[in-house]
């Protein structure tokens, strides 16, 4: 006897198709792709810090993060570095090209718990994406949010993406952009050196601020020292965690960290969450 | 499927010749009977015709990394501990297709694999194989996604559960709190004596089941001596884990040399995460028709000891044998506590008996954990 089953079980796994719309080169080794759903589902909307499993036909599926505009239902940016099977393929479409997609997945970013107070988001390398549907929800509600940083890290100037955001998020009220390359050239009119040394110039009240980090954990680790150091309290601190996901739905094992599913409990945590094995190697 | 109150009746008797009348009621039900035979020297759970295909009078030999099968002549159907596998294929399919795509046509065209509606009855299960099928049932249908698939295989599964007699040098249930006795996650339980089978409902329609039998209860002497053959199986066993809640002492234990001196021996092969009742790591992957056309997307077990379980864009979070067997020792004994409310460990032994060089998860715990070896 076969029949489907009546649970969404197995269905959950299956994604739908996806046509690309638009495409963006960021940089030699970074590309934005915007997907517009075949079939524009009822689609749930997304929360900052989601993630979708976009799939490459005949090879596999990757967790991107969802950079457009929360507001936006029917258009998905996704933002992606070459680094394997999958995103090698990914570089090679072109609008009108199709793909699979099903999401959002995952726990994202704590607006709610943001609202009225000042951000802080740091971020390094390509952990940018994830926090630009932050930056964009405060934006279309710069009244209900304090002041806001934005601070991004990379290690080579020219490896810099978005650098036409950054320059317009400038220009919103109570907003500080501030940049830092570990390896600057001539192009690069900001900081030379760690992310981290750019702590020293926020301003703000530890008491009234949340804090969202995003990038390498090496970077975090030395962020949260920072904030923590600056009097943040711990469950004011939040991070963005990467480990390797492939069902994105709790099942699958690969993601835990400790006993923690970055599918599902995450990808983003509260630092109490996850301090115990925060930089330990191996986990 | 747990034991309601009201329904279990009084134990009855099952001679040993009518087991197949019960496997014939099983039949009628509809379910296909699953039970243990020999294949490839050892014991293992297959398709079952007829009775006389159980592994009458066989016993195991279980050690640190061998198996090996004994005739023992005698007319016992269930005198050995366990085989490579518990119930975790029969639900938890080894390799499964999640779902088809034709890539033929300008948008890709996805179809969902159809789950398949099955009725098993397993005959032989084991306290420690009904104590893992109750964290797997968690894991894969606790969520907010219950897994189709493992949810329809499941709901067909009637289980003739068998309480152990014989224990292996491997089996440690009794530390682990997890046997030799079944507790519930059963439909009937029996309990092999010389004559025959000591047999007890677990569920309504296992009662129903054995009072389609007719058979005469068991009386208060052949109740007696079963839990006294089974209590003997537990005191039998020589291994123990040093605790039931190892978490603290694990991961206080990071750094133990321990863990390097472990992974001078591992292999790395992942032999005991697949025969663990409990493991639920499963890779996906994909697989592409010969003309390019059309692919099938299917999720297959892993283990945390293959390489690139934890990588990412090329990153490897765990490169060397020392992360990955940590790894599985501390979240089996360790972080499954605050996953799933106790141990991932149910005492089985199987990684103790299939690591190809012996490694022994209770030796292991208890260097690390600082007890001394049990």
């Amino acid at each position: 006897m076969r029949g489907r089953n009546p649970l969404n079980g197995i269905d959950s796994h299956c994604p739908e198709g996806a046509r690309i719309v638009g495409r963006v080169d960021e940089s030699d080794s970074i590309f934005t792709l915007r997907l517009r759903p075949l079939a524009p589902s009822p689609s749930p909307r997304f929360v900052p810090g989601q993630f979708n499993m976009v799939y490459l036909f005949g090879v596999g599926e990757i967790p991107i993060s969802i950079v457009s505009d929360p507001e936006s239902d029917v258009l998905l940016d996704h933002t992606i570095r070459r680094v394997g099977r999958v995103t090698e393929g990914l570089a090679r479409l072109q609008p009108g090209d199709c793909v699979g997609l099903r999401g959002p997945y995952g726990r994202g970013w704590p607006m709610d718990r943001a609202r009225g107070r000042d951000v802080i988001i740091v971020t390094g390398g390509l952990g940018c994406a994830p926090t630009v549907a932050v930056i964009n929800y405060i934006i279309h509600r710069r009244s209900e949010f304090g002041r806001l940083s934005i601070v991004q890290g990379v290690k080579r100037a020219h490896e810099l993406i978005y650098r036409d955001r950054y320059e317009a998020w400038r220009g919103v009220p109570d907003t500080r952009v501030l940049l830092a390359a570990d390896e600057g050239d001539t192009s690069w009119p900001w900081h030379v050196g760690l992310v981290t040394d750019l702590f020293d110039d926020l301003a703000y009240d530890p008491s009234r601020t949340l804090a969202m980090l995003c990038g390498p954990e090496g970077m975090m680790v030395v962020a949260v020292r920072r904030l923590l150091r600056a009097g943040l309290p711990e469950e004011s601190i939040f991070l963005s965690m990467e480990r390797n996901m492939q069902c994105a739905l709790g099942l699958c094992g690969h993601c835990q960290y400790g006993a923690k599913f970055v599918c599902k409990d995450g990808p983003v945590f509260a630092y109490p969450e996850v301090k115990a094995l925060l930089g330990t190697r191996g986990y | 499927m747990s034991r309601q109150p009201g329904v279990r009746s009084s134990m009855v008797f099952l001679p040993r010749e009518r087991l197949s009348a019960l496997m014939d009621h099983l039949r009628s039900e509809g379910y296909r009977c699953l039970g243990p035979v020999v294949r490839d020297g050892a014991i293992q759970f297959a398709s079952l015709a007829q009775a006389d295909e159980f592994p009458i009078g066989w016993r195991d030999r279980q050690e640190k990394g061998s198996y090996a099968l004994q005739a023992a002549g005698d007319a016992r159907m269930f005198a050995f501990a366990n085989g490579p596998q518990g119930l975790k294929p029969w639900l938890f399919a080894p390799r499964e297709t999640l779902w088809r795509v034709d890539g033929r046509k300008a948008a890709l065209a996805f179809e969902p694999a159809e789950v398949e509606d099955a009725r098993l009855a397993v005959i032989g299960a084991r306290s420690c194989d009904l104590a893992a099928m109750a964290i797997q049932d968690r894991h894969f249908l606790g969520g907010e996604r219950p897994d189709g698939a493992y949810a329809a295989r499941r709901e067909g599964l009637f289980v003739v559960a068998v309480n152990c007699t014989h224990a292996s040098a491997t089996c440690f249930c009794a530390s682990t709190g997890d046997g030799p006795a079944t507790r519930d996650g059963f439909d009937i339980a029996l309990t092999e004596l010389d004559d025959g089978f000591v047999a007890a409902s677990g569920s309504e329609r296992g009662a129903r089941a054995l009072a389609d039998l007719g058979l005469a209860s068991a009386g208060d002497v052949r109740e007696a001596e079963a839990r006294a053959r089974v209590a003997a199986a537990g005191a039998a066993q020589t291994r123990a884990l040093p605790g039931r809640d190892l978490q603290a002492a694990l991961f206080a234990n990071l750094m133990h040399p321990r863990w390097d001196e472990v992974a001078g021996r591992c292999l790395s092969c992942g032999n005991c995460a697949l025969v663990c009742p409990t493991c639920f790591c499963h890779c996906e992957r994909e697989e592409v028709s010969g003309d390019g056309t059309s692919a099938e997307h299917y999720r297959e077990w892993d283990s945390c000891f293959s390489e690139g379980h934890a990588s990412i864009h090329g990153r490897q979070v765990r490169p060397d044998i020392r992360s990955r067997y940590r790894q599985w020792l501390t979240h089996k004994l360790g972080s499954w506590h605050d996953q799933f409310g106790r141990s991932g460990c149910v005492g089985c032994g199987r990684c103790i008996t299939w690591c190809p060089v012996g490694i022994d998860i209770t030796e292991e715990a208890a260097a690390v954990c600082g007890a001394a070896t049990p």
